[in-house]
């Protein structure tokens, strides 16, 4: 399956001249970095999903909003397509480049520009780290919530294109609860700001569209995020359990009991083992599964929650219950879980990640569905899980070497992507659609629902210039693809045209 | 699966309103969409003649299609009684985080998506946009379609479900939404500290940057009001800590729903909402006494009550990073639109947005602004 811009199939892009588009930007936008020669566009032929790599036509790194405005009347004017990439760390290929096109490099607006500890609020430029705005909100005793695995990298403009979420969404939400305000230039080079620094803004919520819109609808070049009083304590319980079942089971006992947790994961055996050869986070090689499960807030709750937690895995089977001792073995715990991805990586010479969700009450189910498709495709999936919120890691491994395999491993993931929503799910929880998953979105709507979509892009870019290919399908793709529209095993909307 | 006690007056009657739909689409007809009508205060009045104004009501659209208090999400038509679907997830011991109004006993689940207002948690909590995870939509065309789902995370396609909050019905015909819920905290306390407004404020900057279980405070009537919730504990110790004399825990209701006497009816000014950032002081209005105030969550929602000029207000608080809202008195919406005027750009955009989505412009038409 090649998933590279199709214009057969994904739709016409106007041809465009080089040397012409060059000389224009040039003239019109004195000072703009512009890179042309190949060696410098080979650094950004791809971004996280590095298995597919396009060279941008010519890339470009703006340092002022001015040159931002001009390059995008100048695009609209000569018809050439514009792709905005922040950090690169996307794992769905929302900013793969496109041959024809501009890639947008915000890479070099990349300061804080002021951080208000009384308001709460922190206004950014897109480049600057997601972690470093959690370092600088620190001495005030606040933090920013979200945070994606990637956070020492990845870029808040990024986060906002792909609403990036987190191990600590379940509590404090994604992206798109942790943005007040975003100003962003649109293709005519219009600025325009959406959201505001009061709890909400008149009008139509454009700012929750605009989140996780993967960069579609305009170019965001500044965000105000809230930020939170950091909790004066959290505390990490590890549970074992001797089947992947009862695992599941226990993390809706926990929601029962009325305990939200800061962060609530869970790992296969195939994940346990590569973390522990990893890391040596002390992990239980021999379980089945394990949950960690982080309580945090006001110390005396904590406490209490602990002990409750506790009680409730014990009754759920837990096979061994341990408490991190101290913020070192805190720590300890979590670094197996956040370096899965590498650990899996050492096994194997390839990993595909995949994203789905799913409602909890199903995760036996498609577990086992998962270990079925392994087995049919003889490719070993170890599963990470958001399990408090429903995000599913199956990581595939596989080794690109071996002729066809890279095509079965994707294969293999479209097809767990596939049983996500046929169990009521999503295809993507936290990574985006971007080109990777762009077949998989006809499976999860149907013609009428894609046609709304291309719809609401045609209000903010009626001719398709803003990373065409990506998020949306066109329905020409979808009934070349073929995928049958399976929601809740409910049959396609019968009233509207196949395809 | 929990027990969502089914009523007799469970319905799905999406059809019928698809059907509605298509044949004013056809007609050319407005439709006023309304369910138990009980914030039909809250915006503009529906544009057109009166004999092409019809009113849709989604009322007998109704029932909880899934609940399971284990996944925090519930799925309800939009036409369910507010008050059925807090029973429902209190006997659950659940709620729902943005603590909406009702502003009366029929209010729907559409109204409050429709409308986007929340209650006191708000700051803490998160509004009612934070909490839908889904809705099922009627577009122009008469069509069903769904966006969002029945997962807390969800990023495929563009976030049309949180979009249609607070839109008023401009957009399309809401008939159902997901929620995710949350667990009703195990302890409550309110209180009231008797303080100067400057030093309430102050204070609430200083607990704001600390991890207290604040989840509502209001300044009103030269006191702090505060409600403290979250575990038995922390409650306990912060009650201790803070003082000052206990309060019923219905202020909040009486807060949310309008009733204190603030809100009398037999006051001839206008009552504004005036949303502004954290930490902002007083705005110092011409003319305003501390006692036309209230400063609800935390400071950043003010209600006012004054005859104070609308361009005035309104360039005070886009001063301060906020705006105002005119809610009118009892002889009607005011002298202003209520809501404040977009920018030029954003207002091209809504536009633009509407002209894709409403085509024909059915769907409360002028409701939000005179073209959207």
């Amino acid at each position: 399956m090649n998933i590279l811009y199709d214009e057969r199939l994904d739709g016409e892009l106007a041809p465009t001249d080089k040397a012409e588009v060059l000389a224009d930007l040039q003239r019109s936008a004195p000072g703009l970095t512009l890179l042309h020669r190949e060696e410098d566009l080979r650094p950004f032929e791809c971004d996280g999903l590095s298995a597919y790599r396009v060279l941008p036509m010519l890339v470009a790194l703006p340092e002022t909003l001015e040159q931002v405005e001009t390059l995008m009347k100048r695009c609209r004017a000569l018809g050439v397509p514009v792709v905005t990439r922040g950090a690169g760390t996307g794992l769905s290929g929302g900013a793969l480049p496109l041959e024809q096109g501009v890639l947008l490099v915000m890479s070099r607006f990349n300061r804080i520009l002021d951080l208000d500890p009384d308001a709460r609020i922190a206004r950014l430029q897109p480049g600057v780290r997601n972690l470093a705005i959690s370092e600088a909100a620190a001495p005030y005793g606040l933090y920013y919530a979200p945070d994606p695995s990637s956070q020492i990298a990845c870029s808040i403009g990024g986060n906002v294109a792909e609403n990036a979420g987190g191990v600590h969404c379940l509590k404090y939400g994604l992206t798109v609860h942790n943005v007040m305000k975003v100003e962003v230039i649109t293709i005519e080079g219009e600025r325009m700001t959406l959201g505001s620094e009061a709890l909400d803004a008149p009008g139509l919520d454009l700012l929750a569209l605009f989140t996780g819109s993967e960069g579609m609808l305009g170019v965001v070049t500044e965000i105000t995020v809230k930020l939170l009083p950091k909790p004066e304590t959290a505390k990490v319980l590890m549970a074992s359990f001797d089947d992947v079942e009862k695992a599941g089971r226990a993390v809706g006992d926990i929601i029962a009991a009325g305990i939200i947790p800061g962060g609530l994961e869970m790992m296969d055996n195939l994940a346990i083992r590569a973390a522990e050869d990893f890391v040596k986070a002390g992990y239980p090689v021999e379980a089945e599964a394990i949950l960690l499960c982080e309580l945090d807030g006001v110390e005396a709750d904590v406490d209490d929650d602990c002990a409750t937690v506790r009680a409730v895995l014990e009754k759920a089977g837990a096979t061994d219950i341990q408490q991190a001792r101290d913020e070192a073995e805190r720590a300890l715990f979590w670094a197996g879980r956040k370096n899965a991805f590498p650990a899996v990586g050492r096994m194997s010479p390839d990993y595909y990640c995949m994203d789905g969700t799913i409602p909890r009450r199903e995760l036996p189910r498609v577990l086992k569905g998962i270990g079925d498709l392994s087995e049919a495709y003889g490719l070993r999936v170890a599963n990470v899980f958001h399990a408090g919120d429903g995000n599913m890691h199956p990581l595939i491994l596989f080794d690109a070497n071996r002729p066809g395999e890279l095509e079965q491993a994707e294969e293999l993931g479209g097809k767990i992507l596939e049983l996500c929503v046929e169990a009521g799910g999503s295809i993507t929880g936290e990574h985006g659609v971007g080109r990777e998953k762009i077949n998989q979105m006809c499976a999860q709507f149907n013609p009428g629902e894609l046609t709304t979509f291309h719809a609401v892009k045609a209000a903010f870019d009626p001719d398709r210039l803003l990373n065409p290919g990506k998020n949306i399908p066109t329905l020409a793709r979808c009934a070349e693809f073929g995928a049958m529209h399976v929601h809740n095993n409910e049959l396609p909307h019968p009233e509207l045209p196949r395809f | 699966m929990a027990e969502t006690r089914p009523t007799s007056t469970d319905q799905d009657i999406s059809e019928a309103l698809g059907e509605r739909v298509r044949r004013a689409a056809e007609a050319g007809t407005a439709l006023r969409i309304a369910g138990g009508d009980t914030k039909a205060f809250f915006g503009r009045e529906i544009q057109g003649r009166p004999e092409e104004i019809e009113t849709l009501s989604t009322r007998e659209h109704r029932g909880i299609t899934a609940y399971d208090p284990v996944e925090l999400i519930i799925s309800v038509r939009a036409g369910t009684p507010l008050a059925e679907l807090e029973a429902t997830l209190a006997d659950n011991g659940q709620m729902l985080g943005c603590e909406p109004p009702h502003f009366g006993e029929g209010a729907t689940v559409g109204g409050m998506v429709a409308t986007g207002l929340s209650g006191p948690r708000r700051p803490w909590a998160g509004s009612v946009r934070d909490f839908v995870l889904g809705t099922r939509v009627i577009t122009h065309e008469g069509h069903q379609q769904r966006f969002g789902g029945e997962v807390m995370k969800n990023v495929a396609g563009y976030d049309l479900s949180r979009l249609m909050v607070g839109a008023q019905g401009t957009l399309g015909l809401i008939t159902e939404v997901s929620l995710k819920v949350l667990p009703t905290p195990g302890a409550r306390h309110s209180l009231r500290l008797e303080m100067p407004l400057a030093e309430a404020l102050a204070k609430l900057a200083e607990w704001g940057r600390s991890p207290l279980p604040i989840t509502a405070a209001a300044w009103h009537d030269g006191a702090l009001h505060l409600r403290l919730e979250g575990g038995p504990s922390s409650v306990a110790a912060t009650r201790e800590r803070l003082g000052g004399e206990e309060l019923d825990n219905g202020f909040w209701e009486d807060l949310r729903e309008q009733r204190l006497a603030f809100f009398s009816r037999e006051d001839d000014r206008v009552l504004w909402r005036l949303s502004l950032p954290h930490n902002t002081p007083s705005l110092c209005l011409p003319g305003v006494e501390e006692a036309d105030l209230i400063y609800d969550w935390a400071g950043t929602q003010r209600w006012l009550r004054s005859d104070l000029e609308a361009d005035t207000l309104r360039e005070a608080c886009a001063r301060a990073g906020g705006h105002a809202t005119c809610l009118g008195n009892r002889h009607g919406p005011g002298q202003a639109d209520p809501f404040m005027p977009l920018e030029p750009v954003v207002e091209k955009y809504h536009r633009n947005l509407k002209a894709q989505m409403d085509p024909k412009g059915i769907f409360n038409p002028g409701r939000l602004y005179a073209a959207i």
